[in-house]
């Protein structure tokens, strides 16, 4: 692998920012409700300003439908996958990853009460969700913290312990859930993103947007920790601001992503694995690149998920799993 | 350069450093040699900033190490520890550049400059790893690992070296290579250097003074022919001790006598 420099930094983000914008076209072509596509391609090069001759319910699947739901599929996975990062950093372990150390368990048990006490004000939900997200992080590093980094052995087992014990909450929670909500409930607990909502998409992405650049601009010292939290301290990384920062950050963006769509797994831990298998374990590279082939990523898998069985739709949480878990394993067998 | 005065640090409800005084001198190689749980780490890690003192102060040239941020201490101090367990894939060349965080512009983001390159080379090629600089750290063997610490240790241009243990996994060779290196920064670039050892003869032969410590304390403190003589080291290590002239530079050699238990 050669060394990791800004003009394959820069080649590496366009290359995938450029899939990434051709995905989010010929993603929303696809569907159930087939739509013409050159009527739809001049539609959407118009950025809506124009029908191109669309009807006004072609219009509105495209506009009002299909392209929030990419929209926030590209940041959550987004999210998710600098989140992943930013995790294995802190935790100095590839397998870290928020849906299974149980992190996303505490977004989802911060939403959760957020639409439970204050069902109708959307905005409690990203806050709560990032409060959840906090506390479990500070107790899945507490537990999983040994002398030598974390173990994949303690990480694991401290994702367990995090991760049922959330579960039992979120159930505890369920109970004082209106009957008729839980079924969607338990869709959305599996990472949905059909019911996506106006009003959190704008602040979803300027989240992903945002934690996406803090982690990439502490990329170098990222690198330090990575290779242990002594190691830095003695080159001259500030290890104890940097940590906060990535406990801040990293929790923001599953919060954001949870309470933006449930808990979609494996993303934060098969992107980063593929960033960093091809474009080496620099974090000013494989960040940057793990955010944007994160959001790739999630909006090819939710176009699988609402295509596969159409009319009929599975979460998007069952395909990333899908991938996730055998790539899991394999990291495992290596660790 | 470096200076610990009357330092005592405790910590998990243990006092393991006590009243410890001790001065590096540019150009100078102290060892620090004692028993197991002696100490020796825990004061190497509070010289550096990293453990807090209960008292005393660290003075680094002149300034108390506490006032310093942390890359203005790295600038300065370089240490070489136990290395660590890495779970990524990380060239040679990567790693050591790694020495260089402490020189960037900005502390987060940024890119090695052609000197960081340089240096980076250099100390690579002075470390005998010029043909691994592409390799991964986790192909290395032990030693070549060991040597890739130091060499990033060396590539942070710090003028005082803080050694715990570094030549634990080499071999004969080199560990008479890695000293040399430690006395060529000495001698060349007028740094002063600290290393923590168990092999006293090591110490004898590379170190200008020895430290020697027990249960926290200092027992001596002084020239190897001064501090390596049977009476101290046996009161030390509780073991009978041969120590004559070594063949070749006369400096004190030491022979541990195992004499069988018996009351």
């Amino acid at each position: 692998m050669n060394r990791v420099t800004l003009r394959k930094t820069i080649v590496a983000c366009a290359v995938l920012a450029a899939a990434l914008l051709l995905a989010i076209v010929l993603m929303s072509l696809l569907g159930s409700e087939p739509l013409p596509v050159r009527a739809s391609l001049c539609a959407l090069a118009s950025f809506g300003t124009s029908t191109c001759g669309l009807t006004q319910d072609q219009f509105a699947i495209l506009f009002q439908i299909r392209l929030p739901r990419i929209l926030l599929a590209a940041a959550v996975g987004g999210s998710l996958a600098t989140a992943g990062a930013g995790y294995q950093a802190l935790l100095r372990n590839p397998l870290a990853e928020p849906y299974l150390l149980g992190i996303s368990n505490g977004a989802a048990v911060g939403t959760m009460i957020a639409l439970v006490f204050f069902g109708t004000i959307e905005w409690t939900r990203p806050i709560l969700a990032f409060g959840g997200a906090l506390v479990a992080t500070l107790a899945v590093y507490r537990l999983a913290r040994g002398r030598a980094g974390a173990t994949p052995e303690r990480l694991i087992l401290a994702g367990v312990i995090v991760t049922t014990f959330l579960s039992s909450v979120i159930v505890f929670v369920t109970v004082l859930m209106d009957a008729t909500k839980i079924r969607s409930f338990t869709f959305w607990l599996l990472g949905d993103l059909s019911g996506t909502s106006k009003a959190l998409l704008p602040l979803t992405i300027v989240i992903t947007v945002a934690g996406a650049l803090a982690l990439t601009l502490h990329a170098r010292s990222l690198n330090l920790l990575m290779l242990g939290e002594r190691d830095a301290f003695d080159l001259g990384v500030e290890v104890g601001r940097v940590r906060i920062l990535v406990f801040l950050v990293a929790s923001l963006l599953v919060g954001s992503s949870v309470a933006a769509s449930g808990s979609v797994g494996y993303v934060g831990l098969v992107v980063p694995h593929l960033a960093r298998l091809s474009l080496g374990s620099d974090n000013r590279i494989s960040i940057p690149a793990a955010a944007l082939g994160g959001a790739l990523f999630v909006i090819v898998a939710d176009t699988v998920a609402r295509t596969i069985i159409a009319p009929r739709e599975l979460p998007v949480g069952a395909i990333t799993a899908l991938i996730g878990a055998p790539l899991f394993i394999y990291l495992l067998k290596r660790a | 350069m470096l200076e610990g005065r009357n330092i005592t640090v405790a910590y998990d409800h243990r006092i393991a450093v006590t009243d410890v005084t001790l001065s590096l001198k540019q150009g100078e190689i102290t060892a620090i040699i004692g028993p197991n749980g002696a100490g020796k780490s825990t004061l190497l890690r509070t010289l550096n900033g990293q453990l807090p003192r209960s008292s005393g102060s660290v003075l680094l040239d002149g300034e108390p190490i506490e006032r310093l941020n942390r890359r203005s201490i790295s600038r300065r101090i370089a240490v070489v520890a136990q290395e660590a367990e890495l779970r990524f894939p990380v060239t040679v060349l990567e790693f050591v550049l790694g020495g260089r965080f402490a020189w960037a512009t900005h502390s987060g983001w940024g890119w090695e400059t052609e000197r960081d390159l340089d240096v980076a080379e250099s100390v690579i090629r002075e470390t005998e790893l010029g043909s691994l600089s592409a390799r991964l750290m986790s192909e290395l063997s032990g030693g070549e690992r060991q040597r890739a610490l130091m060499a990033r240790a060396l590539a942070t241009e710090a003028p005082i070296l803080l050694l715990d243990e570094p030549t634990a996994n080499l071999d004969l060779s080199h560990q008479a290579t890695l000293l040399s290196l430690v006395r060529a920064r000495c001698d060349q670039h007028r740094a002063a250097a600290l290393v923590v050892t168990h092999d006293i003869n090591l110490a004898s032969e590379f170190a200008d003074n020895i430290l020697l410590m027990k249960q926290g304390r200092t027992v001596n403190n002084g020239r190897p022919q001064e501090v390596l003589t049977p009476e101290i080291l046996r009161d030390v290590f509780e073991i009978r001790i041969l120590v004559d002239a070594h063949p070749v530079t006369g400096g004190p050699r030491i022979t541990p006598v195992h004499e069988p238990i018996c009351d």
